[in-house]
């Protein structure tokens, strides 16, 4: 799941180092993630796993790391996968 | 270099009723400050000169530590109370008005994001026994207005730091006894990775780049200028800069501004039934204006719609989840856009219902420093830039 994460992050979240330097904690706003790319970041996301973002997941800190992300999918009940 | 410029001259003497100390309700001590601001709106506009007396009647009447809790000497009073204030020193005088709002602004972003911290505490303390004004320096040259991006950067040691910035503006920069800026957490950060400090004027060197020559908004005095400061390294508000703006200085600012805004369009509309009035008893006609009517069904829905972004920001403001959502910040955004677009209407239509007596400048109803000042409204961070900002969030957030 991190590869993939990571391979969204790579393709869309336009930071000003590369993915691969960073940790899965480190904090991808101090990266350089802006908010525009956080919006691109977040359909790609969608797009890769197949699900859609309930609202109460629309957060700056879902985003923040590699981690947060992880646990934000992982935290998306079934419903929201795409028929 | 030009040395340090003296902090702002204070005006006349503003002379607060003998009641007694801290029994003066909020409404009373607000009441003082428009009345004063009135006195001096005309000459401020004309001569495009900072309202020196109204702000010295903030200071007499404690407004400037309003946000600040009372057990550190503020005032300690609500978010509703300090947007209704906006509202009515904006009837009076809109720099007045702006004036005190960005104050609120910069306190409410280091009473909201210093929490736990001794220094800050004396800090803000300081900033509420000896009514510091606060300026904030965020725009910057060449960063295209994003308030969420720098190139300045700061630049520290052990336990002092530097910064230079080019702002092209600094609202009453000459007259602040603090600045609050915006720079990058460091030389090699990203433009996204901001923080705050809070410079004294003491620590600053303010050199003029361009003067204030603006349509409206005269008295905010926004000259442009080279910052460069050197400060102590406590004087860094340690929560990201990120965090603040989204928690409390873009919702505060917008909601901050829609009640200057109200005001402006309130006064307008006063004036409009005034001559209405006036028209009625020399004509001799009693069905009234058709156009009054609807200009104040627009002023009534103006004034529910800010009323209602205020209470839910008050709703919101202890729980952090709920302001960093993508569909609060649409919300927040929609309020810039809807009430500088009210108002602007609604002070073309009460310059209708006045006519020539409202586009005249020396009527008691003159509406043409209501349309001059409303006009800023469009433009003080672009409407086009927040719409599309929105058309950008709008792809992810589904809420309605």
């Amino acid at each position: 799941m991190r590869d993939r994460i990571r391979s969204v992050l790579h393709q869309h979240a336009q930071l000003a180092q590369s993915i691969e330097e960073l940790s899965d904690d480190a904090d991808l706003y101090r990266a350089g993630l802006t908010s525009h790319a956080t919006v691109n970041v977040m359909l790609a996301l969608e797009d890769e796993f197949e699900i859609e973002f309930p609202e109460s997941l629309l957060l700056r800190r879902t985003f923040g790391s590699v981690t947060a992300i992880e646990q934000a999918l992982s935290s998306v009940p079934s419903s929201s996968a795409r028929p | 270099m030009v040395q340090a410029l003296a902090a702002g001259e204070r005006g006349a003497v503003y002379q607060r009723p003998h009641l007694g100390v801290d029994v003066r309700s909020w409404e009373a001590r607000v009441a003082g400050v428009a009345t004063c601001a009135a006195q001096h709106a005309a000459r401020v506009d004309t001569e495009g000169v900072f309202p020196a007396e109204a702000v010295e009647a903030m200071r007499a009447e404690g407004l400037l530590g309003a946000w600040i809790d009372r057990s550190m000497g503020g005032l300690g009073v609500s978010v509703e109370q300090i947007a209704w204030a906006c509202g009515e020193i904006g009837q009076r005088c809109a720099s007045s008005a702006m004036v005190f709002a960005m104050h609120q602004i910069q306190v409410a972003s280091l009473v909201r994001h210093t929490a736990g911290s001794d220094w800050w505490r004396a800090r803000l303390g300081e900033i509420a026994a000896t009514q510091r004004l606060i300026a904030s320096a965020t725009s910057e040259v060449g960063v295209g207005g994003d308030l969420r991006s720098s190139k300045c950067a700061l630049q520290l040691d052990e336990s002092f730091g530097t910064v230079t910035k080019q702002a092209p503006v600094i609202s009453y920069g000459l007259e602040a006894d603090d600045i609050l800026a915006t720079a990058r957490r460091a030389e090699d950060a990203p433009p996204g990775d901001q923080q705050l400090v809070l410079l004294r004027r003491s620590e600053c060197v303010l050199e003029q780049t361009s003067r204030w020559e603006a349509l409206g908004m005269r008295g905010t005095c926004s000259h442009g200028f080279t910052l460069k400061a050197h400060f102590p390294m406590d004087a860094v508000v340690p929560e990201a800069f990120a965090r603040i703006a989204t928690d409390t200085m873009v919702p505060v600012s917008h909601l901050l501004w829609a009640s200057v805004w109200l005001g402006i369009a309130t006064d307008a509309v006063r004036r409009a039934r005034t001559f209405a009035r006036d028209d009625a008893r020399r004509s001799g006609r009693t069905g009234g204006s058709a156009r009054l009517a609807h200009l104040v069904a627009r002023l009534h829905a103006f004034r529910s719609a800010v009323h209602e972004e205020v209470r839910e920001f008050s709703a919101r403001m202890h729980d952090p989840d709920a302001l960093g959502t993508m569909a609060y910040a649409i919300r927040v955004n929609n309020l810039k856009v809807n009430a500088s677009e009210s108002l602007v209407e609604i002070v073309q239509g009460a310059m209708l219902v006045a006519g020539i007596a409202g586009y005249r400048t020396d009527t008691p109803v003159s509406i043409g420093r209501h349309l001059r000042d409303g006009l800023g409204a469009l433009v003080m961070i672009n409407n086009d830039r927040i719409v599309a900002a929105n058309a950008s969030l709008l792809l992810a957030s589904r809420e309605d």
